[in-house]
């Protein structure tokens, strides 16, 4: 890798754990119900939001309850969703006319968006009305996230608290979330992103001319739709000139911030945030980044802060921290290692720095001082990638929205290298938990501390302890659930669309690459990530259906034990550590936590990325080392 | 249990609604509100305004095939490249036949509009963009076209010469580099480019 590289990935990793210190303090004052500073001018809507709503907040509730109104509140919403899409032709606010979506298609869409997963199997600019993406699609970029971090508060209660059955109260933890975190923060970082280019609008389309008009040649069809064929049996085709292109428009920025804060990921178009209005410029890029990870991350030093240890938080954020790292190096250096194959066909992939000024001279004589070198490139594996981002941004993203269960990107996930497409799948594979979604992310890695110790208590033969509460079967058994559910419906729902037509009719690319796609696509939506090897046509009623469903079963399935835990852990007394207890904040139980994460996704999933990713790359290598 | 769903139903749906106000409408209008009071050009798709007249957006990529102009990264989007309304990536794996066989062909595109040219061709030129739409080409990719742009503006050899280094001048000015020093990689805005070539053009009837 280049220095920049590391000095681009280094700036990254600074900035984002320097942030998320802060941050965790503010949270953690938000949720203990004192807010600081200027977030005190907020504590009056908050009242109000009680009284419009008829809550009273001091009114706790034990874990089913909280349940029950979690799951009403999300039914609710993703019912919505699913209704404004097949209305949005009657409502306001579709300057296209868009018609309405398809009955499959919003049922997933309501399933992914309700789930926090925004999987998208359709393309936002030729599908949702502005009205659909603002009331229907933000809205639960919003509420999603907040029932995310909502469940946490929960388990982080039941290890704080003792001999209760009370574990907070649903609807306050959900306004806190969205009152003082998520709308503040996501209305600066939307006007940041403005100031960079992306758009904010509600005008309609604008039309501008093409400086060279183009044109192509359409096929003609008959009255039923049907092609038409010449003498030679060709299709017959009419040339249709093009002098001026349709410029898509929209208020974009405000569902962008809260798409990656939220760890939502689903794009106002289709390419996501590879598309110039998206993501205009490297700094953008850079803020976009950290915003997906930013609010994960702080959740860690908040549950130290509101468990009374803050050790406790820093030793999970380094496992994620360590994890990510890791991955991160593999995907950056087998991307800017780029395709043999490319190089064979005459394309130059080479890296060049931009302010090296080794050579220049020679070429360009010295009369001239260049602010950039002319011959200046990233080089390296660029299909599917912007320019503007080149090798090391995409790799950076690309890592760190999978491993958030973000599924937002700024490059083609399909079109990377085996190796480098292999690091987003199998981060989202290791269950969502190295970061992972706002709330869940932590939530899930709790849950694999908690099994941690179980099996470390077994080595030693006493019973485990974690933050001073015994864990005992019932404990265990959910832990179970919540680390297996993801892991059975990814293989399963994989297998189910491999030995369907419509599965393998889906593959956009032969071989073990469309293998990997099919694999792709139901490890994102079985773990709530909701990126793609995009090339995978989704967009059929089998894949929505199928895909709908395991979005729903992984989000509702994990959250649901999560809960039960919280509420068992809630009810025990507290035990003070003594000489047998196993400290959970030291460098020897980030290791031990470390290998259970890696070691759980890699016995599950190995033989399956063994066809995909894996072998297409011993392809890719074999066929460059043929004469 | 029953009794306990029937009593939450009624937050649910208030809260859903409130919810809905605050972040589906109040929301994005104070972004809408706040982004066209501070940030109007950037606000409506940073325009290139000719005249008064929008002559596009320096941040969407337009496709261009003479030889006089700069070419823009290969575009995946239908049914003509570019297209701003139906942003794609190609999506083809690194392995895939069909995706050899194009990058084989733009090479080669490429080599067939400039014969005196035989260097390997910077990958981000025959490689398509994510978007689609991608504005930039590389710094390489820019230079590398510099000498047929050149010939295809200025037929007299000693005179296209001459025009190169004009080029190369016109390139470094729309050439920006890492933001802020260290972010992104150096790129090259081929509209721009090509705005200004035009307009070098018309003063000197090239």
């Amino acid at each position: 890798m280049t220095t920049n590289a590391i000095l681009q990935i280094g700036l990254y990793l600074v900035a984002l754990l320097g942030l998320a210190m802060p941050l965790g303090w503010y949270m953690a004052r938000v949720y203990s119900g004192t807010p600081p500073g200027l977030a005190k001018l907020l504590a009056p809507f908050e009242r109000l939001l009680y009284r419009l709503c008829g809550v009273k907040p001091e009114d706790e509730m034990n874990w089913k309850t909280y349940a029950v109104a979690m799951l009403l509140f999300n039914g609710l919403g993703a019912l919505l969703v699913y209704a404004i899409q097949r209305f949005q032709l009657a409502l306001p606010l579709n300057p296209q006319q868009l018609p309405a979506v398809s009955p499959d298609s919003s049922f997933n869409t309501a399933a992914s968006f309700a789930t926090n997963t925004n999987w998208q199997s359709y393309g936002g600019e030729t599908t949702m009305s502005y009205f659909t993406q603002m009331v229907a699609l933000s809205v639960q970029n919003f509420v999603s996230a907040a029932t995310g971090m909502a469940c946490l508060l929960p388990l982080i209660r039941g290890f704080s608290r003792k001999t209760t059955d009370r574990i907070g109260n649903f609807w306050v933890d959900l306004t806190r979330s969205t009152l003082y975190i998520l709308m503040p923060l996501s209305f600066v970082l939307a006007l940041a992103l403005v100031s960079q280019g992306v758009i904010q609008n509600f005008v309609p389309y604008q039309t501008v001319p093409l400086v060279e008009a183009t044109s192509y040649d359409n096929p003609l069809t008959d009255a039923d739709g049907k092609t038409l064929l010449d003498d030679q049996g060709q299709p017959k085709t009419e040339k249709v000139d093009v002098k001026e292109v349709a410029l898509p428009m929209g208020p974009a920025a405000s569902q962008i911030a809260i798409k990656q804060l939220g760890t939502n990921g689903g794009g106002f178009f289709n390419v996501n945030s590879a598309h110039p209005y998206e993501n205009p410029t490297p700094l953008a890029n850079f803020l976009e980044m950290l915003a997906i990870l930013l609010i994960s991350a702080a959740l860690c030093h908040t549950f130290g802060i509101l468990a009374g240890d803050r050790r406790q938080g820093w030793a999970i954020l380094a496992v994620m921290t360590i994890v990510f790292t890791g991955f991160l190096a593999l995907c950056a250096w087998s991307e800017q290692s780029g395709n043999p194959r490319l190089t064979e066909a005459g394309a130059d992939q080479v890296t060049r720095e931009p302010y090296s000024t080794e050579r220049v001279s020679e070429r360009w004589g010295t009369k001239q001082s260049w602010d950039v070198r002319p011959d200046a490139q990233t080089g390296g594996n660029m299909e599917g990638k912007e320019v503007r981002f080149g090798i090391v941004n995409s790799a950076i993203w690309a890592t760190a929205t999978t491993c958030a269960s973000n599924g937002s990107v700024n490059a083609m996930h399909d079109s990377f290298t085996p190796l480098g497409g292999l690091v987003p799948l199998l981060m989202i594979q290791l269950g969502e938990v190295i970061f992972g979604g706002v709330g869940c992310g932590l939530y899930g890695m709790l849950i694999f501390a908690i099994s941690t110790v179980f099996i470390a208590g077994l080595m030693v033969g006493r019973t485990p302890e974690y933050l001073g509460k015994k864990i005992e079967a019932y404990e265990m058994k959910m832990a179970a659930l919540v680390i297996l559910i993801p892991c059975v419906l990814a293989l399963v729902c994989t297998a189910l669309a491999l030995t369907s037509d419509a599965g393998k009719a889906s593959m956009a690319n032969p071989g073990a690459h469309g293998f990997s796609e099919v694999l792709y696509a139901y490890s994102s939506m079985s773990n709530n990530n909701g990126s793609a090897f995009a090339g995978y046509n989704a967009n059929v009623p089998f894949h929505n259906t199928l895909g709908g469903i395991a979005m729903l079963i992984s989000r509702f399935w994990l959250a649901v034990p999560v809960l039960a835990i919280a509420g068992s852990l809630a009810k025990k007394k507290t035990v003070p550590p003594s000489a047998g207890t196993l400290p959970t904040h030291t460098p020897l139980f980030v290791g031990l936590l470390v290998a259970k994460v890696l070691i759980v996704g890699a016995l599950t999933f190995i033989p399956a990325l063994a066809l995909g990713p894996i072998v297409e790359h011993l392809q890719m290598m074999q066929q460059e080392s043929k004469p | 249990m029953f009794r306990e769903t029937l009593k939450q139903f009624k937050p649910a749906l208030l809260f859903l609604l409130v919810l809905t106000v605050l972040t589906g409408v109040i929301y994005p209008m104070a972004v809408t509100g706040a982004a066209q009071v501070f940030f109007p050009k950037q606000a409506n798709g940073s325009l290139v305004m000719i005249n008064d007249k929008p002559a596009g957006s320096e941040l969407i990529g337009q496709a261009f095939s003479a030889p006089k102009y700069f070419w823009s990264r290969p575009s995946a989007t239908g049914p003509f490249p570019n297209n701003a309304g139906a942003s794609t990536g190609s999506n083809l794996g690194p392995t895939n036949a069909d995706y050899l066989k194009a990058v084989k062909d733009r090479v080669d595109a490429l080599h067939a509009a400039d014969p005196e040219n035989t260097e390997p061709v910077p990958v981000d030129l025959v490689t398509a963009s994510g978007s689609g739409l991608d504005p930039h080409i590389s710094p390489a990719a820019a230079e590398y076209q510099i000498h047929r742009v050149a010939k295809a503006r200025e037929p007299d050899e000693k005179r296209a010469r001459e025009l190169e280094g004009r080029l190369r001048e016109l390139v470094a000015q729309c050439t920006e580099g890492r933001q802020l020093g260290i972010l992104g990689e150096a790129r090259v805005n081929v509209l721009r480019l090509n705005l200004a070539l035009d307009n070098l053009a018309a003063k000197e009837a090239l």
